[in-house]
């Protein structure tokens, strides 16, 4: 966007870069407070529906549209209430530290080709140590509010989110290793095409580790069975019980946002991010091929493609929600370093060797065995070097472009459409 | 009059270092209750309970000294209020046995109905409740809603939702409306599958199991000692139930009907009806049982009132009516304990000579339950708390009178 | 085993504690001597034929009358009675003890009366008695814990006994 504003308004370079940001910032923030308020509203009505009543119904027509409005109206109007006890400047502080750190995550978080507001050469890396860091929010707003409960809320969460952090770092680190690669455009474009190039069914090895980052990602976010940290019935609210109003509001939408964006990394990860079941956008021309209007029409399809996955992970966790109970907290560490760590970790054994012996994925391995031109050797090399250059995966990409359908990837390749091979 | 002077409780001040003092408070949404409950922990794990009582204190027995039987029955409501038919079937009871006073065989059998219908509705608000506690919110809606078409019954026969002076002594207010005995096999109809969803949230599900079995394990003779009754005391593997055990005059209601006692002896429950396997972790004794024992209780009561609807449909003669208001109670004293849901609830009353109790005492399941937390939650982790105390179904309301 | 053959059975041991008794009265019970409950409440829980492993409740009664014109036509002394009811689960019996107090020690008004305690023998007796300690003023000697329970640990009187005066407040609080 910098770009097209130099080229087109001619200003000055340092204005265009900051312009561009500031519209990249405003539209991420819009996204990440229509998902807390889009999550809200799904909470309660999938909640209610699974408790057989009807949830909200009045607000903004049958179906409750505007009700997420309304409490947030009424939320910025409640008195601002800071206990006695509790420490004042971080208890001010946390809920925006906590809502910092996710919208960081939401910086490298890709939505469609092209379409990211920071394009990392480690996007995956960057994104995961970002999300870590909510837990200061959290840990800070337990202590400051002066209450034990708080504290004891804080403390679970710290040990919880720090404990999954490694098989959830672990489920990325996978999918690196098969992708070659940490940059999450990179990733998502790899998955173009069918359902079957998603990294879902790249190997029984993803396909299980998908299963553990889902049980991870519900854990780091605090979702039941996992929520220990806001268990309302043995901490009242763990350690958002001493924030009510608009302090109170941060958190939430951290936690919802924070929801969108793991889920949104597992869809970008594992379902193919932007690209559909079906790749609509190519059957339908949709190309810049074509024309760049029409690519642009492409990625916005890939853009709401992308948001209607991640809006269904979102519903999978408030389903996941009200119906399981929660776990204590010996339990939650047990499920992760006796369950998911050694899981993962023989996934990514297994990944890592059937990529260095059989690169591309299932359909590739099945059916066209004998096009890997080159060694093994040089294609684990580019492998291991991650975060390095984009070229120095062109061997492997290579590889996988004889056997897959072939990648449009962005401003790299010239007229390349799918199923390139037929032409070769 | 002069009376000593008691320090307030100053044992809780001498906290070590490496420990925390925290007060799972009145107010706190798992105590079931204002029940106050000081914890001491290392961390997470709970070296000492003590929990204090009194909240709800409404000096219920030093009322009874200033009303006769009959204008006392709603404070009874009041007792446990999760199941006030119950409550006023012991006070009736009690009235009847001091005054050697026997009702017909068609008044036994609707409060038959009553009383396990009741049971059904209090079993459910444990079994919800319990649910909520460990973080399971569905299952809580489902049961209230099911406990609203119970409540929705007794309004029609009694006015009331939840404070319903309908048992009196002698006999029933009013007998129950046109069609209200069909609605009541209507009921027990729908229920049934709810019970199969019920068991499928919570009694198998791995997550609830994981948080209950094995948690806070009562054995039989530490809970006979402490006085535990009802279902926590059947759940440790004691055969004990007062329906069948109790003083005739309160057996013979239950006279002629096909029920067992649910309790786990040698491991195994009745199999009058059939119930879902019993997960490897669980032991006799602990919160998942607890648990278990009511929801067999809710599917036995099921079977009993089918029963009693039918004998009551075959019983002749009239429903009788109470005894009059300012009836003389004899200068003696009975007491009586009958099956309340939470436990053996016990009603004492000792007559003057005039229609107004002379003394009246009641005695509770639930105060027992509390009294033996500090030995059942010794060495447990915070988050057993709420397990253990909704496995043991309190009501303040009956603790603290 | 009814109240005639456990009386049989308890004359035996301990006969100089056994007071009165009544097995006509609609629960028929026990009286016994205040120095003698430990022993005869140990003997019949433990004893294999009485197995009264259950205390369902202690109560205290107050027989006192107030009202000068009514206390002269009762026919008992002012005095507070203790009613333990006893079941036995194994043997399927019940039966109630009985026990008198004075109502001050020592015939001094402020003066609680004693009486041995139970917790040791039964537990549940530890919180019944301290329920009996509050709310009929009678300390029970050798209570693990004896205190308050369902009044506030600093109230003052206790609210059974029928001379019992509320107070006009507490902490501040307009109580009348």
């Amino acid at each position: 966007m910098a770009e097209l504003l130099i080229k087109h308004l001619s200003s000055p370079e340092w204005l265009a870069y900051t312009i561009a940001a500031l519209v990249h910032c405003g539209l991420l923030l819009a996204i990440a407070l229509c998902s807390a308020a889009v999550g809200e509203w799904l909470e309660r009505k999938v909640s209610a529906r699974i408790q057989d009543r009807l949830g909200i119904v009045r607000v903004g027509g049958r179906f409750g549209w505007l009700q997420p409005v309304a409490d947030g109206i009424k939320l910025l109007c409640k008195e601002d209430i800071v206990p006695k006890a509790a420490d004042r400047p971080l208890f001010k502080i946390a809920p925006y530290i906590n809502f910092c750190a996710v919208y960081c995550a939401y910086l490298a978080l890709p939505f469609a080709d092209g379409w990211v507001a920071l394009d990392l050469n480690a996007g995956a890396f960057f994104l995961l140590a970002v999300l870590g860091l909510e837990i200061f929010g959290v840990v800070l707003g337990g202590y400051s509010s002066g209450s034990k409960w708080s504290l004891y809320g804080a403390m679970r969460e710290a040990a919880q989110v720090v404990s999954y952090e490694i098989p959830l770092g672990l489920c990325v680190v996978l999918i690196v290793v098969v992708s070659g690669t940490m940059n999450l455009v990179e990733i998502g474009n790899q998955q173009a095409g069918w359902f079957f190039n998603w990294y879902l069914f790249h190997d029984p090895f993803t396909f299980v580790a998908f299963f553990v980052y889902v049980a991870c990602a519900v854990a780091s976010t605090n979702r039941a069975p996992f929520d220990l940290p806001e268990a309302e019935s043995e901490l009242v609210a763990g350690f958002m019980t001493e924030y009510s109003g608009f302090r109170w509001v941060f958190y939430f939408m951290s936690e919802y946002a924070a929801i969108f964006v793991v889920s949104g990394l597992g869809a970008l990860l594992f379902l193919g991010g932007w690209n559909g079941p079906i790749p609509i956008a190519w059957l339908l021309g949709l190309t810049a091929d074509n024309h760049e209007f029409l690519g642009w029409l492409g990625n916005l399809l890939g853009m709401c493609n992308f948001i209607v996955k991640a809006f269904l992970g979102m519903t999978f966790m408030v389903w996941l929600r009200w119906t399981l109970p929660r776990l204590r907290v010996d339990q939650v560490i047990t499920t992760c370093l006796k369950y998911c760590v050694p899981i993962v970790s023989a996934m990514l054994v297994g990944a890592m060797l059937w990529s260095f012996f059989l690169p591309g994925g299932v359909i590739a391995a099945l059916t066209k065995p004998d096009s890997f031109p080159c060694s093994a050797w040089e294609r684990t090399v580019p492998t291991l070097c991650v975060g390095g250059e984009r070229d120095s995966g062109a061997a492997r990409k290579e590889a996988r472009m004889q056997s897959l359908p072939a990648v449009r990837s962005h401003a790299e390749h010239g007229n390349e459409g799918y199923f390139q091979e037929e032409n070769r | 009059m002069q009376a000593e002077r008691v320090q307030p409780d100053t044992v809780e001040f001498d906290v070590r270092t490496d420990e925390m003092l925290i007060n799972m408070g009145p107010q706190h949404p798992s105590t079931h209750g204002v029940l106050r409950v000081v914890l001491r922990t290392d961390g997470e794990v709970v070296s000492s309970v003590v929990p204090h009582i009194g909240y709800l204190h409404r000096s219920a027995e030093k009322i009874a000294e200033k009303l006769t039987v009959r204008q006392y029955l709603p404070f009874t409501d009041r007792l446990d209020y999760l199941s006030g038919m119950n409550m006023n079937l012991g006070w009736a009871l009690t009235v009847e046995k001091l005054l050697g006073h026997r009702v017909s065989g068609k008044t036994r059998h609707l409060r038959v109905i009553i009383a396990e219908l009741n049971r059904i509705a209090s079993h459910l608000v444990a079994a919800g409740c319990m649910g909520l506690d460990l973080g399971s919110f569905t299952p809580y809606m489902w049961t209230f809603r099911e406990r609203e078409k119970i409540l929705n019954l007794f309004e029609e026969i009694c006015g009331a939702r939840l404070t319903f002076s309908y048992l009196l002594p002698g006999g029933v207010k009013e007998g129950p409306p046109e069609g209200w005995l069909g609605r009541c096999e209507a009921f027990l109809d729908q229920f049934e599958p709810v019970i199969d969803d019920l068991h499928a949230l919570l009694t198998n599900n791995a997550v609830f199991i994981k948080r209950s079995a094995s948690v806070g394990t009562l054995p039989p003779e530490t809970a006979i000692n402490y006085g535990c009754t009802g279902p926590v005391l059947r759940a440790s593997g004691v055969d004990w139930d007062i329906r069948r055990d109790g003083e005739p005059i309160y057996t013979e209601m239950y006279d002629g009907y096909t029920w067992r006692v649910i309790a786990p002896v040698g491991g195994r429950y009745p199999d009058d009806h059939p119930y879902p396997p019993i997960p490897r972790e669980a032991a006799v004794g602990d919160s998942w049982h607890r648990f278990f024992v009511r929801m067999l209780e809710v599917v036995q009561s099921m079977g009993l009132i089918r029963q009693a609807i039918e004998k009551y449909a075959a019983a002749e003669g009239e429903l009788d009516k109470p005894i009059e208001i300012r009836k003389k109670l004899p200068a003696a004293g009975a007491y009586l304990e009958t099956e309340a849901p939470k436990g053996q609830m016990g009603f004492m009353i000792i007559g003057d000579g005039s229609a107004i109790p002379w003394r009246a005492r009641i005695r509770s399941s639930s105060f027992c339950h509390v009294s033996v937390l500090p030995e059942l939650c010794r060495g447990v982790l915070i988050a057993d708390m709420p397990t253990i105390i909704a496995s043991m179904d309190i009501v303040l309301g009956e603790i603290d009178r | 085993m009814n109240a005639e053959k456990i009386y049989d059975l308890l004359q035996k041991p301990f006969k100089p504690w056994l007071v009165g008794r009544d097995f006509e009265a609609i629960d028929p019970w026990i009286e016994i001597s205040l120095e003698g409950l430990p022993e005869i409440a140990r003997f019949l829980r433990d004893q294999d034929e009485l197995a009264f492993d259950l205390l369902n409740c202690i109560t205290a009664v107050d027989y006192f009358e107030p009202d000068a014109k009514k206390a002269e036509k009762v026919d008992w002394q002012p005095h507070l009675e203790l009613l333990y009811h006893l079941t036995s689960l194994r043997r399927k019996h019940r039966l109630v003890l009985k026990a008198k107090l004075p109502r001050w020690k020592d015939g001094r008004p402020g003066e609680l009366p004693e009486a041995p305690s139970l917790a040791d023998v039964w537990r549940t007796a530890d919180w019944h008695e301290r329920e009996v300690f509050d709310l009929a003023g009678v300390r029970f000697t050798g209570h693990p814990d004896m205190r308050r329970i369902l009044c506030p640990e600093d109230w003052e009187g206790h609210p059974l006994r029928k001379d019992y005066q509320m107070p006009t407040e507490y902490h501040g609080i307009q109580v009348k």
